[in-house]
């Protein structure tokens, strides 16, 4: 039975992509693997802090639509602005401002369940290290987008996270300075905080999630560990 | 049999029996076009990557100037008690750039430890009201003579010593002076130790007691 036309012309593009670039092959390994037995709900927990991850960067980029990382008052006057005027501002902004805490509680939930499930031990150690800074990443993600409010919340919560900074033995000092562009909160702790939220961090976090999944896929997963080893009866005949 | 690399260990690649040799040639054709083009992609990078992060770099040896701003006139501030003025530290950035001193005249009863007790150098005491645990608001509360802490519960005395709380240090005084106009002027910040002694501006929960002064070294360009 010949397809629908329509049906005819999307095989015949992904067909025309894939003979260039051979992505089904790549699609195949990474979305058809082998999972152990006992695979249940607690495996989601990975994907579902990437798609926390996924709806922070859609809702944040049009956030940055309407924000302006303006000390002096316009990123307060900017901020309210979207949450009482602009349509589903309130919305989009209380998404990612609950989103924020989704994927901070996911984050912790996955790497319980990575450490109670002993999944991190050979041969995963490497991507229980990029788990590690994933985990450091999204709080830097949580400490810097707590300033761009900039209301009182916002503004001493920022004051007394970068003096703890600063209290770290030798380093601790510059580093504070460093975050804060100053010895003091300054004038362009804002638009430092704002780069840092929106341009360095989301782009390492996407490349190391990256490089997380590639190991999930090359390696993976393990059996929970209440699963007793199985014997193949058939194997063992074969050897004897 | 010994390998290739081992029979020829000459420099020269004539030596070597590379082809295509020269006398005199050290370092294959190949390998200096390897080297250049990886010398000249890093050179590459680093021209855009070094001003960047000096960039961000910069303000940790940055320092604001030091200002001097007017508090009021002499006799506006009793000996006995604070009275709170909004000054600015940073100029340019509305109300984030200022902040609260307490201010009082030098009161010879109280001021009686060794580095304040010349009311010529010290003719105001002026005291921050960020307080040197994280850096919160403090308030000066007159019937207690206590200075006091929203955040975590640090309590400092009338001199600014810590009395309660998680607090390290006391809190940070300002240098004070009198204009010609009679007018008390605030400048630049410095942190004391428990027994008043001056120290250059330090960040709220580091200690200048014992080991701390030296675990949390001064700021670049300020002096001990």
């Amino acid at each position: 039975m010949p397809l629908h036309p329509v049906a005819e012309a999307g095989v015949t593009v992904v067909d025309w992509i894939d003979e260039r670039t051979s992505l089904s092959g790549a699609g195949r390994w990474m979305m058809f693997r082998k999972v152990p037995k006992g695979t249940n709900w607690f495996y989601t927990l990975g994907s579902a802090t990437m798609f926390a991850f996924l709806s922070q960067a859609v809702t944040g980029v049009f956030l940055a639509m309407y924000y302006r990382p303006d000390a002096t008052g316009g990123a307060y006057e900017s901020v309210r602005h979207l949450t009482n005027e602009v349509f589903l501002g309130a919305f989009v902004r209380g998404m990612h401002l609950w989103g924020a805490s989704v994927m901070v509680v996911l984050v912790f939930l996955h790497m319980g369940r990575t450490f109670l499930w002993g999944a991190y031990k050979y041969p995963r150690e490497l991507n229980w290290i990029i788990g590690v800074v994933l985990l450091i990443l999204t709080m830097v993600m949580a400490l810097t987008g707590y300033l761009l409010p900039f209301d009182q919340r916002a503004y001493w919560a920022t004051v007394v996270a970068s003096n703890i900074t600063g209290t770290g033995p030798i380093v601790g000092p510059y580093l504070a300075d460093f975050l804060r562009g100053g010895s003091e909160f300054g004038a362009t702790t804002l638009s430092r905080f704002y780069a840092i939220h929106m341009l360095v961090v989301p782009g390492l976090i996407a490349a190391l999630m990256g490089a997380h999944l590639y190991l999930v896929a090359k390696l993976g997963t393990t059996a929970p560990p209440w699963k007793k080893v199985h014997k193949d009866v058939k194997l063992d005949t074969i050897e004897a | 049999m010994p390998s290739k690399h081992d029979r020829y260990k000459s420099k020269y690649t004539v030596d070597r029996q590379v082809p295509g040799a020269f006398e005199g040639e050290t370092i294959t054709r190949r390998r200096f076009m390897t080297g250049t083009a990886h010398t000249a992609g890093a050179v590459a990078a680093a021209s855009f990557t070094l001003p960047a992060l000096g960039l961000a770099l910069a303000p940790v040896f940055e320092r604001e100037p030091h200002r001097w701003e007017i508090a009021g006139p002499v006799d506006m501030f009793p000996d006995d008690n604070y009275i709170p003025v909004v000054v600015t530290l940073a100029a340019g950035i509305g109300q984030v750039g200022k902040t609260t001193v307490y201010v009082r005249k030098h009161n010879a009863a109280l001021d009686t430890d060794a580095y304040d007790r010349n009311p010529r150098t010290h003719p105001f005491i002026a005291l921050s009201d960020r307080c040197a645990h994280a850096g919160c608001p403090v308030r000066w509360v007159p019937a207690a003579e206590r200075f006091a802490c929203p955040c975590h519960g640090g309590v400092y005395d009338i001199l600014g010593r810590r009395v309660g709380g998680p607090p390290p240090r006391p809190l940070d005084r300002f240098f004070t002076r009198v204009s010609k106009q009679g007018l008390v002027e605030i400048g630049p910040r410095y942190s004391v130790n428990s027994e008043l002694k001056p120290f250059s501006p330090r960040g709220p929960g580091e200690p200048l007691d014992g080991l701390g002064q030296y675990l949390y070294p001064a700021q670049f360009d300020e002096r001990k």
